[in-house]
């Protein structure tokens, strides 16, 4: 499957995804909660020593926070103008962190076995009408769907650029959605076929 | 059975939700319009998917599309535009946009099943409460918090956005009519 | 052996099977008919996907109007679109899903994975994204996925219409080979040459019903 894994064999590769989720939560309330800039220095340097323990190259941490950077560079002069250089180094440094945080999990977690600890995680949720088995099968259908579609998507942006732009979005965008409508109504009546008890 | 459970969902509901989970996650491939530079960050299609999940499917079932959506996200799939995922882009400056997804499908869905006959204009009117109103709601208070901005200032950033929010609304609205009419009991 | 009794569906105004009767029993059975004559109705009624508006449809006695989970057990039905039919991303999951349905133990989906992946020679495509097969295979991952549940009765709607010349003879070939009963809805008439019985439809009643050899050139001088 798709997904942002890096492989690696490392001790955050192999810890479980439940606890690590659970110690990235408690790291992100804790950069949340501190207002101090020196702690929030700390804390970026600690988190970026996580990534060669990871196995993840300094390299790849900062491709974590690069699609950002426009905001950042925003947030700071912002910060800087009205509130002067620390706190704007403060807030940004602290959002660098929060996703250097949550990306180290993300970076050595499968999302198929996220995707498992969540699912079974929803055991939990039975009592409030979750049925973990609806959700792995619609788990499942969707990615199952993005490959389709980004394929169907491809196709309306072929059209446009044969019969030039935005005026005929609509004309190719509709008879897609019927095409993904009627795909939708024949894989039901396919996994009705086959079995499943809805 | 479980048909017999009061919330209980038919596979063709399980379906369409994947269905709007995915084309939500394939409009991330449609290039981002760059309106401004590099100054902002593009603008995307992908609240259009918001949007038509909750015109076409209604409010459970648009809601738990966006849910699935931003679960599928959280796990790390990059179904962000630009290839992003994982819990970073949750907790960051957009986190509350994206977040407030569910929501925001869930009430478009909501005001659709109340005036089942809207007009095309009405059809747009509730599509853009809860495209555009709910979701900045949710999403500038969040950026305000995080970025220690303010709300006014955060606000001011995101009024850039508004046309191209405005477009996705007129697209969803023909989107949603069309379909509807096509498929009556959607 | 399914049976048909004064069955007639229609949606709304417009009728699209009127009053049939007739007794399935042969090992191979094709339903012909134009495009609109009612046929893909006809196929998706024996597996209780589409439910007679009057009339009873009854699978080894099982009426499909309130046993319709049995029936499907017994009747597997491949459609016309392998695309849409591929309920996982991944080659042995979408074996694997029928099976899990049907409550089948982990050895014995293993097995039967295997077996039909030796038997269609697609054992190096076992975890190979589904999206990415071609059509043939797609076709005969669609196929297997419904025989793995053991139905008794292969049900089929127009299985080679999206198909190239060399496939179409491939699906042609798995099929012949089946112990089953299967009945194949299509357009197809080289396929259903050496079936043993036809049955024409037009305008949701039937028209001629017996040897291919027979019915085959009535139909012709019918679509001319």
């Amino acid at each position: 499957m798709l997904d942002l894994y890096s492989p690696g064999s490392s001790i955050l590769h192999r810890l479980p995804p439940a606890p690590k989720m659970l110690a990235m939560m408690f790291g992100a309330t804790l950069l949340f909660i501190n207002q101090s800039l020196p702690v929030t220095i700390v804390a970026t340097l600690v988190i970026l020593v996580l990534y060669p323990i990871a196995q993840l190259t300094l390299k790849q941490a900062f491709a974590q926070v690069r699609p950002l950077l426009i905001i950042f560079v925003l947030f700071f002069v912002v910060q800087w103008y009205f509130s002067g250089l620390e706190l704007a180094a403060y807030v940004v440094l602290r959002l660098a962190a929060l996703i250097l945080l949550a990306s180290l999990v993300t970076l050595t977690t499968r999302s198929s076995d996220m995707i498992d600890t969540m699912t079974r995680g929803l055991r939990y949720l039975k009592p409030i009408g979750v049925n973990p088995e609806k959700v792995s099968l619609a788990i499942s259908l969707a990615l199952r769907f993005i490959p389709v579609l980004a394929q169907i998507t491809r196709e309306v942006r072929e059209a446009q650029k044969v019969r030039g732009l935005e005026r005929s979005v609509i004309a190719v965008a509709m008879p897609m959605a019927i095409r993904a409508i009627k795909m939708a109504d024949d894989i039901s009546d396919a996994i009705d076929s086959r079995g499943y008890r809805s | 059975m479980d048909t017999t459970a009061p919330r209980g969902l038919a596979t063709k509901d399980i379906v369409y939700i994947a269905l709007f989970a995915a084309l939500t996650a394939a409009l991330g491939l449609m290039p981002p319009i760059h309106f401004a530079g590099a100054a902002l960050p593009p603008i995307s299609a992908q609240s259009l998917g918001v949007m038509l999940a909750g015109a076409v499917l209604g409010s459970k079932r648009g809601g738990l599309a966006l849910l699935l959506f931003i679960a599928l996200v959280a796990v790390g799939l990059p179904l962000l535009s630009g290839g992003r995922g994982g819990f970073g882009v949750l907790i960051g400056t957009s986190g509350g946009f994206l977040l407030a997804w569910p929501l925001c499908a869930y009430i478009i869905g909501y005001l659709m099943e109340k005036d089942t006959a809207a007009s095309p204009v009405k059809t747009g009117l509730y599509v853009a409460f809860g495209g555009i109103i709910v979701m900045y709601a949710a999403g500038i208070p969040w950026m305000a918090f995080i970025g220690k901005l303010g709300l006014s200032k955060s606000l001011t950033i995101m009024v850039a956005y508004i046309p191209g929010d405005l477009v996705k609304v007129v697209l969803a609205t023909i989107i949603a009519r069309g379909l509807r009419r096509a498929y009556p009991n959607l | 052996m399914i049976k048909l009794e004064n069955v007639s569906v229609s949606f709304g105004e417009r009728t699209v099977l009127n009053t049939i009767s007739l007794d399935l029993t042969e090992r191979r059975i094709a339903i012909i008919g134009a495009n609109g004559s009612g046929k893909s109705t006809f196929a998706r009624l024996l597996n209780g996907l589409a439910l007679p508006t009057t009339g009873e449809v009854l699978v080894h006695g099982l009426n499909t109007r309130k046993k319709g989970r049995d029936v499907r057990r017994k009747v597997g039905f491949v459609f016309q679109n392998p695309d849409n039919q591929i309920v996982m991303p991944v080659v042995d999951e979408d074996l694997a899903f029928g099976m899990k349905n049907l409550g089948f133990s982990k050895e014995d989906i293993a097995t039967k994975t295997d077996e039909i992946l030796t038997r269609y020679k697609m054992s190096d495509l076992r975890e190979h994204p589904a999206h990415l097969l071609s059509g043939g295979q797609k076709q005969l991952l669609a196929i297997s996925g419904v025989l793995v549940m053991t139905p008794d009765i292969l049900v089929m709607d127009e299985p080679t219409t999206l198909l190239d010349l060399r496939n179409k003879r491939r699906i042609a070939r798995a099929v012949a080979a089946l112990d089953q009963m299967v009945i194949t809805v299509t357009h197809d008439l080289d396929l259903i040459t050496d079936y043993d019985r036809v049955i024409a439809i037009d305008e949701g009643r039937i028209f001629a019903d017996g040897a291919p050899q027979d019915v085959i050139p009535t139909y012709e001088k019918l679509m001319s």
